[in-house]
């Protein structure tokens, strides 16, 4: 028999970098092996730039405010998209498995749930830099929108994005573990629940005022305020940052919470090896 | 000296909403031995292995797998332990070796390349390495299941139906590795399965389950003599259908 491990390494909560690099290589080799997975990453996120750089570019010419606003609508969609697509490469990537009917040989792995959403969370980043890299560069090219001359504020709006991308993912993975690929809908649509809310395209003013708590109660809100603010009022808001940060630490905490009992539930209910619909 | 069993099960009952898919099933399994667990569908096979594995959790009883509490402490074992099953797949894009590599990395396997070389060998399955796994036959396919059971060396492999979409040739020469590995490791089985003649020559004990319960638990000779029948078909068809209608059919 096996000599036994020491009991560290058996910890429910023992982290192991190589089970982590072992499910990134797994996504990796699908990436690698399917060119329309590697397409997806690309076409839509350059056609929405495309159409809404055209559009403001119309409007530019049409109105003196748009005139000094210049950025805003293909700032907020790329923004938009780093959010959208961070959820949807994390969930993506875990529906991959249950596509696949995998879930049950990973479940019984030692591959531990937190290491699991760790190299989701990363493929997420690999995906969102394969699809938005480019396109980020055409903007540049297209229409003179450069989003990395946001400097450290984009490193902020990219940090606060990504973990509501991540905690939203990871409670959207929880809930078709529980309840199979019928619950799959989820992961493509959860996101546009935001976008009203979430003032992607005009300032949180804009809405009924009685509206108008619920928005800040979202934070990509502040994310994309702060980015308004700083084109076209040429004003950092560190304090909008933290207070995303902070409401982002109780997204990510309610996330991973939901997902632990929706696991939970899923061995109560023997989803775990009935994966379909 | 005492010695741990290498799977305990006790009072063990799973209910999915109002109805017993297992019914207070006990039973206990000394290590290096290969077992049966034979019934119909819906007898309880599955769930009891799922339980056992930790993929579900108990609605009451106690699962203890090579000392381990199941699930609270599966951690501590899993590395142990593996399985092959109908009701998973690997995924179909990767190649045998890609799907290997990714399994033993997790599962933390030293010298990797030479253990999927070694399984490669094992399973006939050199020349198809860096093929997907999707481009395989039925038959290739439970064999690279297999392989990636064994990928960790395990001490404890729960094994569904391993052998049913094999061809008769091959499905005796995967039972007689199956034998091999567990004879030479001293490995513990537990086998589900369909095929009477699969667990009467690889089983040293056969569990029978009918409506989640045990309905007999003895050796495959003992079950012979005890029921008056030539095989364990017989005995399964005398358990599962009632044994006076099971012998109108026979005769």
């Amino acid at each position: 028999m096996n000599a036994p491990i020491n009991a560290r390494a058996e910890s429910a909560l023992a982290f192991s970098l190589r089970r982590v690099a072992a499910m990134m290589l797994r996504y990796w080799y699908l990436l690698r092996s399917s060119w329309p997975r590697l397409l997806d990453l690309v076409y839509w996120p350059l056609v929405q730039m495309i159409t809404w750089g055209f559009i403001q570019y119309y409007v530019m010419q049409n109105a003196g405010f748009f005139a000094r606003a210049g950025g805003t609508f293909i700032g907020a969609l790329l923004l938009w998209d780093i959010l959208f697509r961070g959820q949807l490469g994390f969930s993506i990537a875990f529906l991959e498995e249950m596509w696949a009917r995998n879930i049950g040989n990973l479940m019984m792995s030692p591959l531990r749930p937190f290491e699991f959403i760790i190299a989701l969370m990363a493929m997420s980043v690999v995906r969102l830099s394969i699809g938005a890299v480019p396109v980020t560069l055409l903007a540049i090219v297209f229409f003179g929108f450069n989003l990395y001359g946001l400097g450290f504020a984009l490193v902020a709006f990219f940090l606060n994005l990504m973990l509501t991308s991540w905690a939203v993912g990871i409670f959207v993975s929880g809930l078709v573990l529980r309840n199979g690929l019928g619950a799959e809908n989820f992961a493509w649509s959860i996101m546009f629940v935001f976008m009203p809310l979430a003032c992607v395209y005009y300032p949180v003013t804009t809405l009924p005022v009685w509206l108008q708590p619920a928005a800040w109660l979202l934070p990509p809100t502040y994310v994309f305020e702060g980015m308004r603010a700083l084109l076209i009022q040429h004003t950092f808001r560190a304090d909008l940052m933290l207070d995303a940060l902070a409401l982002n630490a109780v997204f990510f905490a309610g996330g991973v919470f939901g997902f632990l009992k929706l696991l939970r539930s899923a061995r109560r209910h023997g989803s775990l090896m009935q994966t379909g619909e | 000296m005492h010695v741990v069993p290498a799977i305990k099960v006790e009072r063990l009952v799973k209910v999915y909403k109002h109805v017993a898919a297992v019914d207070g099933v006990s039973f206990s399994i000394a290590p290096g031995t290969i077992t049966g667990l034979l019934g119909g569908n819906g007898a309880g096979k599955s769930t009891t292995i799922a339980m056992i594995m930790g993929l579900t959790m108990p609605t009451s009883g106690r699962v203890a797998v090579l000392g381990a509490e199941m699930p609270r402490e599966r951690y501590r074992v899993l590395h142990r332990m593996n399985f092959e099953s109908p009701y998973v797949d690997m995924p179909m894009r990767l190649t045998i070796r890609q799907n290997l590599t990714v399994f033993g990395m997790l599962y933390g396997v030293p010298d990797l390349g030479g253990r999927i070389a070694e399984l490669g060998e094992a399973f006939d399955l050199t020349d198809l390495l860096d093929r997907p796994t999707g481009r395989l036959s039925a038959g290739q396919k439970t064999r690279v299941s297999l392989a990636k059971a064994l990928i960790n060396s395990p001490d404890l492999l729960l094994l569904d139906e391993p052998t049913a979409s094999l061809d008769p040739d091959t499905a005796d020469w995967v039972r007689t590795r199956l034998a091999r590995y567990c004879r030479d490791r001293h490995a513990t089985v537990l086998l589900a399965s369909h095929n009477m003649a699969e667990v009467e020559r690889l089983c040293e004990r056969v569990i029978i389950m009918k409506r989640g319960r045990i309905e007999d638990d003895d050796t495959p000779a003992r079950l012979l003599t005890r029921y008056g029948r030539r095989t364990l078909e017989e005995v399964f068809l005398d358990v599962a259908r009632g044994r006076d209608e099971a012998r109108e059919a026979a005769q």
